[in-house]
Parts: C-alpha cells; sequence; structure tokens
C-alpha cells in the first residue's frame, strides 16, 4: 500500500484535511469540531491515548499526517460509543477513529507492533475464510500473534479459562478443525474482494 | 398473547457451544415463555462487529450487514429482524442508515452484493432491532411482570447495561446516562434492582480484551467493584461481550489486582425464564463459569 | 384633608387565631394604636372580608386602613382600596411563622404582634394620601440620538406606536457602521452564512415616514427639562419638546495603533472595519494593500481585548468571533483559505452557534490559539501564535491579517469627574486630583448637554459604556427619561443591538405615559408620592443636589432645591441625606418610620427583654425576611422590622431617636453596594454606608458600644443569613448587656 500511500501525499500535498474528508469513513465531519473536550472527557480509555479525538482532529487541520495515520491513539478505541453519545455537535466520532484507523493501515502506516492492529487481522482473516467467526481459532491466533514461545505462555496462562469455558459448553475443542462456517463461503469471499476492489478504485481515482 | 414472530440473526457468539451458548438456551426458553417465535436467516454471516474495521474498511464491512439484511428480506419479507447480541444489531443498523443516506457507500454495497445476486435498496429494507426493543416495547414490561410465576423475590441484581445495547441507538425513551429498562425488567422479575449502580453504562473494554488485556482488566474491575460497593449478589445485562468480559476473567482481575472477586454475571433471559418457572438447566444456569447460585436456588 | 380615620382589621386566619390572642390585638389598636374601628375577621382577604373593609371606608368614613395580617407582598389585590391610605401590618411572615409555637414562647409573640399593630397604626396616622403632581403633560414625542442601526430601529419603532419621532444624527448619512458593511449576518436561519446587507431598506423606512422627522449634520446644544418635557436645542438653531430620549450613538473599533506586537502600520494588516470596507469596495474581491488577490486570510481574534496588559481593553466585544465568521466566509466565496485564531469562540444563541457552523461547513480553518506576533516576512505577513490544543508554538503564512480589536463606545464625558476633582481638591488628595485631571484631558465632547446639577451627560457604568442597571434593569440609566441602547451601552453585535433599541424605546414611551400620570418608573413603578421640602427650613447645604442618584435635584437662583417630579424615582435618598429633614413624601416620612420606632413598647433595663430595631430594604432584604417566615426559619422575638424603600433613605435621626429611646440593637439590611452593587436605586446603599460609617461617633457621645449598630449588605437569596445575623444581635446584646437608656 505504501504506492497508494505516496500518490496520495502527492495528490492532497499539504492538505491533509482535504485527503481525510475524502478518504476516512465519516471524514468530511472532522471540520465540524469546536474543540470542546467532551469525547476527551468520556473515553473509557482516557488514560491509555497519546491524542485525544479533538486533539487528532486539531493535528488533522495542522497537516500532521504521518502523526496521526500513525497513531495508536485510534486503535485504544473500544467502541462504546460514548463519544458519539455525548458530542454537542454531533461529530460520529467513533466512526471517525475507526475510519482513521482503517486508512492508516491501508497506507502502510499503522503501527506494525500494535496488539489491537493484529488482532484485527485474524479476526478479519477469520471472517473471509468462514463468513463467521471462530471463536476458538481467534483465540489461539492472539495468544500466537507475538510469537510461538510467547504464544504457549499465553496459551498454558489462559489454560483454566479455556477449561472453564468447556466445561460451561461456551467453547467447542473440535470448533478448531471446522466448526461453524456459512454455506456460502466462496460467495461472501466475492462479494469481499469485490467490495475492497471498489474502495480501491474510487480512492485511486476520485478519492474515497 | 398471540405469537410474535421474527426474522432472527443469531451472531457468532450465540451459536451452540460458542460463548454465549447459556444466552441462547434461555433465549429460547424465555421466547418459548412469552410466545416469541424466532425464524433464524438461513445462512447469515458475521456483522464484522467492533472489530471489523481493523481488517476490512468500510465498503467491505457494511457489505457483511447488507448480505444479512438482503438474505432476511428475500427469504422473510419485511418481517423484523432480530438480533440479540448489540454488536449485530448496531451493525445492521448503520448499514441500514449508510444505504438509506449515502449513495456512493449504496453503489459500493450493490456492487459487492451483486456479485452473489443481491441487492439492497434505500427505505426498502427491513427494519433491525434489538432483542431487548422487543421485549420492551412489542410485549411490555407491565405484560412481561404479570406473567412472572417464580418471583425472584430477595435477589438484589446490579442491572449492567454497558455500551452498545445503549449507545449510538440505544432502546427509544431512555436516557444515554441513565437508561432504566434493565432496572425495570429485573423488578419485573421480582428481584431487587440496585439503586445506583454507578457503572451500569460503562465500558467493559469490548474486544480491546483479547488485544489489551490489561487495559481491559482495569475497566472490569471497577464495573464489579461498583456491583460490590451497591451490596449486590450478582450481575445482568444485555451483552454477550459484556457477559464474558465481565464474568470470565475474574480470575485474572484477581491475580492482578490482589482482589477476592466471585461475582456472578448472569442474562436478563436468564432472569425471565426463571421467573417464568423455567428450569435451572433450560435457563443455563449450568452455562456459568461463576455459578449465580443464588438464582439455583430460586430456580423451579 | 379630609378627618383622619384609621381603621384597624385584624386576620384571624392562616393559624393567627390560634398563636394570638385576637381580642387583645383589637384592643391595642384601638387603645394605642388609635384606630377609631377596630375588627377582627375569620378570612380577611375573602370576599367577605373585603367587603366589610369596603363598608367602612364607604359608610363609616375609614380613610386610613390598617390590614394586620400577611405581609405587604402577598394578597395586594385584595387589598387593594381607592382612596385611603392602605398600611400592612405582618403577623404571619413577620410574627407567627418566625416563632415556634410553645407555651414559653407564647409571652414574647403576642408581644411583637402588640407592637406590630401600634407601629401600623402610627405608620397611618401620619401618612397621607399621595396626589401627582401635575408637573407634566402627555408629550407622544421622542428624540433619538444616533441614526445607526440601533437608531433607526428604536426611530420606526417609536413611530410605529403613533409617538412622533425627532431623529439627530451627527454626520450627513444614515445607518452608521451598517452602511459600511458588505454582507451581514443573519438574524435567523444561522446556516445560511452572509445575507445582503439590507440597511438602506430601513433607511428609506425612516426617511419615508410622515411622524419622523430627520436632522443630519446635527448636534445637541441643550437638553434640559425632565421625562414629559424635555426642551431641546439643535445646532441649528431649532427647538425641539420631547417626552423622553434615547441615545443609540454606536462605538467604533478600537485603534489597533495600540497593539504595535501586531505591525498595525503594514497596509496588510487591518482591522474588522476597513477589512470590511475593502470587501466592500471591491464588490467581493480580496485585495491587499498592493491590489493583487490576497488568497490566505487569517483573523486574530480577541486582538488586544479581554486581556488586563497597559493599553488593552479588558473586556469582550461581543460581535468580533460572528464578525470574523463573517468575513472569513468572503474569504472563502472568493476562493481563498481563511483561518480564525481564537481562544473562545462566542457565537451565542442557535443563530450564532448555526452560523459558527456555517463557517466550519464553508472550510473555515478554526484554530485554538493566542497570537503572539504578527511580522512581515518575505513579501507576506508571518503570524505567530500558540496552538492551544497541540500545546506548540506554531506560525502560519498570511497575505493579509485582521486584526477584531473590539469597541469602545461613543459616549459622552463622565458626568462625575468634574464633581469628584471639587471632591477630591476639597479633601486635597493631590493624587486623584492629577488622576482626575487626566481623565478629564481625554473626556469626548458632550452630547446630550443636559443642563443638570449632576453634568452634560448619561453616567458611565463601566469602561466608559453608558448607564445601565445591568442586574434588574437593563434599559434603566440614572438619567428618568433618557434610555442609552445600543453597543453605547454595553459591547453588543447587530442583532442585540436592534433588540436593545426596541427595549429602549419602549421604555421611553412608558416613561412618557408615565409622567403624564405623575407615575415613578421602577422600581417604585405606578407611585404618585414625591419629596417635596420645607423651604423655611432648608439650609441650602446642597446635600440633597449632590446625593441624588438620579440626577433628578437641580438648584434654584438662590440654592433651593428643585426636585423635577419626573426624573424623580422616589428612593428617598434625599431623605435620608437632609440633616435638617425638611424633606418628606405624602406617605414615607421622618415621621412615618420615626413615629413607628417611638410606638413600640420598650421594657423595663431588667425585664431581660430587649429591642432590636430593624431597618430592612423593602426590595431584598424584607421579601428576604418573608421567605424565611414562609420556611419558618426562626430568629429573635426581640425584633422589630421596618421596610424602607431604600437604605438611602435611612435618615440618621432615626438611628438616634432609636438608641436614645432605648433600642438595645440596630440593624440596618441594605443590598450590595460598589461596582457591582445590586442597590436598585444604584448609589442608595452605598450612602447608607458611608452615613452609618459616621453614627460611631453618635454612639460615643451616648456612651454606647459600637456592636449596638450593624449594616449589611444582603440579597434577596440570603433567607438564612439574615435571620442569623438578628440572632446574632441578640446574642451580642446579651454579652454587652442592655441599653441604659430606658424610661
Amino acid at each position: 500500500m505504501s504506492e497508494m500511500n505516496q500518490a496520495m501525499i502527492e495528490k492532497y500535498r499539504s492538505n491533509f484535511l482535504q485527503e481525510v474528508e475524502a478518504n476516512v469513513e465519516e471524514g468530511h465531519w472532522v471540520k465540524m469540531c469546536m474543540q470542546c473536550g467532551v469525547c476527551s472527557g468520556s473515553c473509557p480509555m482516557e488514560n491509555n491515548w497519546d491524542h485525544p479525538p479533538q486533539e487528532l482532529f486539531m493535528m488533522i487541520r495542522a497537516n500532521k499526517r504521518d502523526e496521526v495515520l500513525s497513531s495508536s491513539s485510534m486503535w485504544m478505541c473500544t467502541s462504546c460509543y460514548n463519544c458519539i453519545a455525548r458530542c454537542p455537535r454531533g461529530l460520529p466520532i467513533t466512526h471517525i477513529m475507526h475510519g482513521l484507523a482503517s486508512y492508516g493501515k491501508r497506507m502502510g502506516l499503522a503501527p506494525k507492533e500494535q496488539p489491537t492492529v493484529k488482532f484485527g487481522d485474524i479476526f478479519w482473516k477469520s471472517i473471509v475464510e468462514n463468513g463467521r467467526v471462530n471463536e476458538l481459532k481467534i483465540g489461539v491466533g492472539l495468544y500466537f500473534m507475538n510469537g510461538f514461545v510467547q504464544g504457549i505462555k499465553n496459551a498454558l496462562a489462559g489454560k483454566e479459562l479455556g477449561l472453564a469455558m468447556m466445561k460451561t459448553k461456551r467453547m467447542n475443542p473440535m470448533e478448531y478443525f471446522g466448526g461453524h462456517k456459512c454455506k456460502d463461503r466462496s460467495g461472501i469471499a466475492k462479494m469481499l474482494a469485490k467490495a475492497a476492489e471498489f474502495e480501491a478504485e474510487h480512492v485511486a481515482k476520485f478519492g474515497k | 398473547m398471540a405469537k410474535k414472530e421474527y426474522s432472527f440473526y443469531p451472531g457468532c457468539s450465540s451459536q451452540s457451544k460458542a460463548s454465549a451458548d447459556n444466552f441462547m438456551r434461555s433465549a429460547n426458553a424465555m421466547c418459548d415463555a412469552l410466545d416469541i417465535q424466532l425464524n433464524e436467516i438461513d445462512d447469515w454471516n458475521c456483522c464484522g462487529a467492533s472489530i471489523g474495521y481493523a481488517g476490512g474498511s468500510e465498503i467491505p464491512r457494511l457489505s457483511l450487514s447488507a448480505r444479512n439484511i438482503a438474505l432476511s428480506k428475500q427469504q422473510q419479507g419485511d418481517k423484523d429482524i432480530v438480533a440479540p447480541c448489540a454488536a449485530c444489531w448496531i451493525a445492521t443498523r448503520e448499514a441500514e442508515d449508510r444505504v438509506n443516506e449515502n449513495a456512493h457507500v449504496r453503489e459500493g454495497i450493490n456492487a459487492a452484493l451483486g456479485e452473489i445476486g443481491l441487492k439492497v435498496e434505500p427505505n426498502q429494507m427491513p427494519k433491525t432491532r434489538h432483542m431487548v426493543e422487543v421485549l420492551m416495547e412489542d410485549i411490555g414490561i407491565d405484560a412481561i411482570a404479570k406473567g412472572v410465576t417464580n418471583p425472584l423475590e430477595g435477589v438484589k441484581i446490579a442491572g449492567y447495561v454497558g455500551c452498545q445495547t445503549n449507545r449510538p441507538f440505544g432502546i427509544a425513551g431512555e436516557s444515554f446516562e441513565n437508561p432504566q429498562y434493565l432496572d425495570q425488567m429485573i423488578e419485573a422479575c421480582g428481584a431487587e434492582a440496585l439503586n445506583r449502580y454507578e457503572k451500569k453504562v460503562s465500558c467493559c473494554s469490548g474486544a480491546l480484551m483479547f488485544s489489551e488485556p490489561q487495559k481491559g482488566q482495569a475497566l472490569v474491575k471497577d464495573i464489579i467493584e461498583a456491583a460490590y460497593d451497591g451490596g449486590a449478589d450478582m450481575i445482568v445485562t444485555p451483552c454477550q461481550l459484556c457477559q464474558m468480559n465481565v464474568e470470565s476473567y475474574q480470575r485474572d482481575i484477581n491475580k492482578t489486582f490482589k482482589t477476592k472477586f466471585e461475582m456472578p454475571v448472569v442474562y436478563y433471559s436468564q432472569l425471565i425464564a426463571l421467573a417464568y418457572g423455567k428450569s435451572a438447566s433450560e435457563a443455563a444456569l449450568d452455562g456459568q463459569i461463576i455459578r449465580a447460585k443464588k438464582l439455583e436456588e430460586k430456580a423451579k | 384633608m379630609a378627618d383622619m380615620k384609621i381603621g384597624a382589621y385584624i386576620c384571624k386566619g392562616c393559624g393567627i387565631e390560634d398563636r394570638l390572642d385576637v381580642g387583645q390585638l383589637v384592643n391595642t389598636a384601638k387603645r394605642d394604636g388609635k384606630a377609631a374601628i377596630g375588627k377582627d375577621h375569620e378570612m380577611l382577604c375573602n370576599a367577605e372580608g373585603v367587603k366589610m373593609i369596603q363598608d367602612d371606608i364607604t359608610n363609616e368614613g375609614v380613610t386610613h386602613v390598617v390590614v394586620v395580617g400577611c405581609s405587604r407582598r402577598a394578597k395586594t389585590e385584595a387589598f387593594s382600596f381607592e382612596g385611603v391610605h392602605i398600611n400592612r401590618t405582618n403577623i404571619r411572615e413577620g410574627v407567627i411563622w418566625v416563632r415556634p409555637d410553645t407555651d414559653e414562647a407564647r409571652e414574647t409573640t403576642q408581644e411583637m404582634a402588640d407592637d406590630y399593630v401600634r407601629m401600623g397604626c402610627a405608620e397611618a396616622k401620619f401618612s397621607k394620601v399621595p396626589a401627582s403632581s401635575g408637573e407634566q403633560g402627555l408629550t407622544r414625542s421622542l428624540l433619538v440620538v444616533g441614526g445607526g442601526l440601533a437608531g433607526l430601529t428604536a426611530t420606526i419603532e417609536g413611530a410605529k406606536t403613533g409617538y412622533s419621532v425627532e431623529l439627530v444624527n451627527a454626520s450627513g448619512e444614515l445607518g452608521g457602521s451598517s452602511a459600511r458593511e458588505y454582507k451581514r449576518i443573519p438574524h435567523k436561519n444561522g446556516l445560511q452564512g452572509p445575507v445582503d446587507n439590507d440597511i438602506d431598506q430601513l433607511i428609506a423606512a425612516v426617511n419615508d415616514n410622515a411622524r419622523i422627522t430627520v436632522h443630519l449634520n446635527t448636534t445637541i446644544t441643550k437638553t434640559d427639562g425632565a421625562p414629559g418635557r424635555f426642551s431641546v436645542e439643535l445646532s441649528d438653531g431649532k427647538s425641539l419638546t420631547v417626552g423622553a430620549i434615547v441615545q443609540a450613538t454606536g462605538s467604533k473599533p478600537y485603534d489597533m495603533a495600540n497593539l504595535p506586537e501586531f505591525s498595525p502600520e503594514n497596509p496588510d494588516v487591518m482591522d474588522q472595519g476597513q477589512f470590511e470596507a475593502m470587501v466592500k469596495a471591491n464588490n467581493g474581491a480580496i485585495k491587499k494593500s498592493d491590489g493583487s488577490d490576497a488568497r490566505n486570510v487569517v483573523f486574530v481574534q480577541c486582538a488586544g481585548q479581554r486581556s488586563e496588559k497597559p493599553g488593552h481593553l479588558p473586556y469582550c466585544s461581543g460581535h468580533c468571533c460572528m464578525t470574523s465568521i463573517k468575513q472569513a466566509h468572503y474569504v472563502k466565496a472568493a476562493g481563498g483559505d481563511a483561518t480564525v485564531i481564537f481562544d473562545d469562540l462566542r457565537t451565542p444563541g442557535a443563530t450564532g452557534e448555526d452560523f459558527y457552523r456555517s463557517g466550519q461547513e464553508a472550510g473555515v480553518a478554526f484554530s485554538k490559539g493566542e497570537v503572539a506576533s504578527v511580522k512581515a516576512a518575505g513579501g507576506a505577513l508571518e503570524v505567530g501564535y500558540t496552538d492551544k490544543i497541540l500545546a506548540e508554538e506554531s506560525t502560519i503564512k498570511a497575505d493579509i491579517v485582521v486584526l477584531a480589536t473590539g469597541q469602545i463606545p461613543n459616549s459622552g464625558p463622565n458626568p462625575y469627574l468634574p464633581i469628584e476633582l471639587a471632591q477630591a481638591k476639597e479633601d486635597k488628595d493631590d493624587a486623584l486630583v492629577a488622576k482626575i485631571e487626566a481623565e478629564l484631558e481625554v473626556q469626548p465632547q458632550p452630547i446630550l448637554n443636559l443642563n443638570y446639577r449632576q453634568g452634560t451627560d448619561l453616567p458611565h457604568l463601566k469602561h466608559g459604556f453608558n448607564d445601565s442597571h445591568f442586574i434588574c434593569f437593563p434599559y434603566e440609566t440614572r438619567r428618568t427619561g433618557i434610555y442609552a441602547a445600543g453597543p453605547v451601552r454595553r459591547p453588543m453585535d447587530d442583532q442585540q443591538a436592534v433588540e436593545d433599541a426596541t427595549g429602549a424605546v419602549l421604555k421611553a414611551i412608558q416613561a412618557c405615559e408615565n409622567s403624564a400620570l405623575g407615575r415613578a418608573a421602577h422600581p417604585r413603578s405606578g407611585d404618585l408620592s414625591f419629596p417635596s421640602f420645607r423651604k423655611d427650613g432648608c439650609t441650602q447645604c446642597k446635600r440633597c443636589t449632590v446625593e441624588c442618584p438620579f440626577g433628578a435635584i437641580n438648584e434654584d437662583e438662590q440654592g433651593y432645591p428643585q426636585y423635577n417630579e419626573g426624573r424623580c424615582r422616589r428612593c428617598g435618598t434625599c431623605m435620608g441625606a437632609c440633616p435638617v429633614r425638611v424633606i418628606s413624601f405624602e406617605n414615607y416620612s421622618i415621621d412615618t418610620v420615626g413615629q413607628q420606632l417611638k410606638a413600640v413598647d420598650i421594657p423595663d433595663e431588667f425585664d431581660e427583654k430587649p429591642r432590636i430595631l430593624v431597618l430592612a430594604c423593602e426590595n431584598d432584604a424584607y421579601p428576604a425576611l418573608d421567605m424565611a417566615g414562609m420556611n419558618r426559619t426562626e430568629y429573635s422575638a426581640f425584633a422589630r422590622v421596618v421596610p424602607v424603600r431604600c437604605l438611602g433613605s435611612v435618615n440618621v435621626i432615626w438611628i438616634t431617636d432609636a438608641l436614645n429611646s432605648g433600642y438595645d440593637g440596630i440593624i440596618l439590611l441594605g443590598c450590595q453596594k460598589g461596582d457591582n452593587y445590586q442597590c436598585h436605586f444604584v448609589k442608595g446603599s452605598e450612602m447608607a454606608h458611608i452615613r452609618m460609617s459616621k453614627v460611631d461617633e453618635t454612639l460615643k457621645t451616648l456612651n454606647l458600644e459600637k456592636e449596638r449598630v450593624g449594616t449589611y449588605e444582603v440579597a434577596i437569596t440570603d433567607v438564612d443569613k439574615i435571620p442569623q445575623i438578628i440572632n446574632d444581635m441578640e446574642k451580642t446584646i446579651g454579652e454587652i448587656g442592655m441599653s441604659p437608656f430606658k424610661f
């Protein structure tokens, strides 16, 4: 995606706000922020991000493209929607956070070792393959996302929870070898491929 | 009560032997008691959940929900789609809104759906509703209370609404900051709702519990602590992810924070099933990692 | 006046009968109060009770009605009898509701009520029913000074009511700063962005109205008289008679030459007025001083405003945020980039909020920050600022920088400066003399040229803005019948100026109609009483003419006061000031209060029953005491409360008399004084505090402790504090002992 990244830099030059408006989900709302900070005060992850939403919006206006798109702050979003519920200006902040994260990732700028970035990939892969989520595979994937040795450690630490889940019939070990999936998996894969293609074409040609 | 029929979108976690298996079993018992029939959408797919944005961007993610809508329409016409999972519910509703309002998104989604011979049209999609909406709006809290045969007297319960059942859409007529419906359900079942549960609408960290467990557990710790502060015997929730996050990591939280939590976390569907005289096993009380002993004692 | 006949009527309702011996109260009224008729009734405010009183007025010739029951603030409509004096003696809120219902308290509670009955009758005995002086007739004509948006609005709105309006404008063209606008801010639906300037329609409507006379290139040389009979002389030799005046002389931008840090000498650094004129001249194109197109325009909000730095304005000018958004729209419409650097963006109201959004939607960039410098840099300008969100120093390039420098009022000179100067010279305070003289140097030219004892123009409130009773009566000035409207009164935007002018002209009309009937403006609206003085006792000391908060009193050739009823607000500050006690109102005088405090039964020193006189301002302190009663907050049974029109009306003789007749403590309750005054009469409370500071001397000559007299500033909300003040006085008396002056 770095080619796309280069193309976007050239296309929008020093106007990152325009780029966000064109390419980021709900990005046209960014300019409507009035810097009141209610979102920051409403975020459950307030101790964990570098930049609160309203600051990210200001950074966008200040053309801090790399700083924004490579920030881990958006990846802290738990999707609690408190910022949306409280924003006096009605900005869909949760969606904008998701959009910025996703766009940063497509531009190849998302932080590589960020656990939610990796988890997101594992999760999406499960959907693309099966049409449905395979909780066990995702869990195992999670354990091993930082390498094999760490994975074994994680798996051992999580062993008791896994056993408890199995005991209460809320996890099936056989799931790993098949499990729940959609019938029309190839159709879903085609659909998702077409959707991604539509989006990429559009961004390349017109933005968004 | 005449039988009420809906198109049903169970979602991944409610599948058999998935993490909310106990929800689905109790929900079946509850629907049986309330004369609700759920007709599952054939070959439904994952909604993308709240973490879907990370791997799939706007159009692919929304296409997933659009496929479910289109399938429901194809199979069950304009019948309301009922989703018991908050993430499924809001993802599907968001897709519906976006298709209605945004021509560009609509074009992309229909291009994708075209690959499998489906299509969505603005303002012609069936409505997607949360199971709680069905209970509160179609049946009504008074009617629910009226049918109770086994009141759960003497059980004090913290109604933990969480985020996504409450925001951004919420249940009509409720406030974002202090919704009442869950407390009303608790009271309808004959139990006692915690009067002021400080963490009623706080976040359990959602999907970040998996990728950022330390950060997630810190949030859950406060949720459980507030329930203890109010003298609750247990927590009840309408959300599958909340249930999982708040119940199943208590052992880890105890280790990290040197706490001694052992707070059962149950579903509203379990309360209603029990209050309507269903057995402990029908209400899936055996699905609790932390046993809800007070409910087991009450079960018929 | 016909023979006086007092009728006292004691109500038994609301629990009074259970708590008090009503028969004894009737006897007290007859025996001590000299009431010719004394009656009680189950529920005096019902139709039957009211009829009983009315029958006595009609058939028995009762001239003074003493209603003994609830507070004067309750049941005012029931107890409104024509042509008689009405006293409301308060034994409900003032007695039974503030005393405990116990056997021990019964005796002192009864004594309290008996005293109030005596006081009520005494007040009635020394009161007359006021009648208007007939000093002024009805003049349905207004003078509006200033032909900008506010003045034009006042003019057209006044004419719409049927009044004739004289509009005096110093320049040759109407419209003021509004006429120089390219577009204006919308008055509704802010989302639409700037709309066409339609001031020419308002000007045409004024020019075409037969009831309006426009005087261009004209100023006022003299204004004399009072509401209802102002006579005004103009620079063109014409004379006018008007009933009331609206001064809408507007504002001007603060001079950016005072802000060297922003390079005001650079021709591409402009204030908002200059930028507006440039855009209007270019019909929407944004041009630099050299005629080339400007791409980037930066708007600096609060330039030299809301700042305590020397040479800066300490206040917010109210309109500049909206004006900059409007002008940023011009830049976006012309295809340029506009950045507004603000600290707090203030866009009041739903329209303002939407207008802000319209700017954001148009792509105007809004940055929260503080601008430190504007410098020329390579053929353009560079703005240095602190970004307050990103917490970093930043710069931005600009072709044009617009400074929001705010507005300063076009007021006349501060009328009190010469008086203060004379006082300072008398006090030999050289530093103050120098300060006032320096201020006098820079005072503007007079506008109204009032022929008043207290100066040529409206008093200033703060920062040179003209008068307003900002808390209670925002349109009211200290010159009755003259109203300031628009940004000469306080900083404001167009829409607020339109509302302000509409309100002010209605006040002006009210002043005309009221003065024709001899009625006061508020806070004593409708009052027909007015001060008069006994000439043979007057020593021409000028205390009343100087202390009147409203400049109502002039002096005749011999130095005697001339009252000008129409200007008077009936506060009684003159009465409180008069050292020889010759000033009085028909129904409010040295006697109406003095005889009340003398009517109180003062028990023997050894009875251990002190008496505390409470003189309570009727505007705040007295209602607060009523509310204490409603809350059943107890206070001392030894307090005797007398409402006064304003603490400024309290004459020191009352204090001296009270001390001499054996009161053990005296409490004066007035409103907040000083710069943030809440006194309804602006200066009354302050005057009282100054006078009471001199009471210490009196106490010393009587060999009494100074703790026996306390003056307090209270508010209507001090419902718990005031009973506490009274109880504390009882405690203090317990500590220092009873007054030795009991006979």
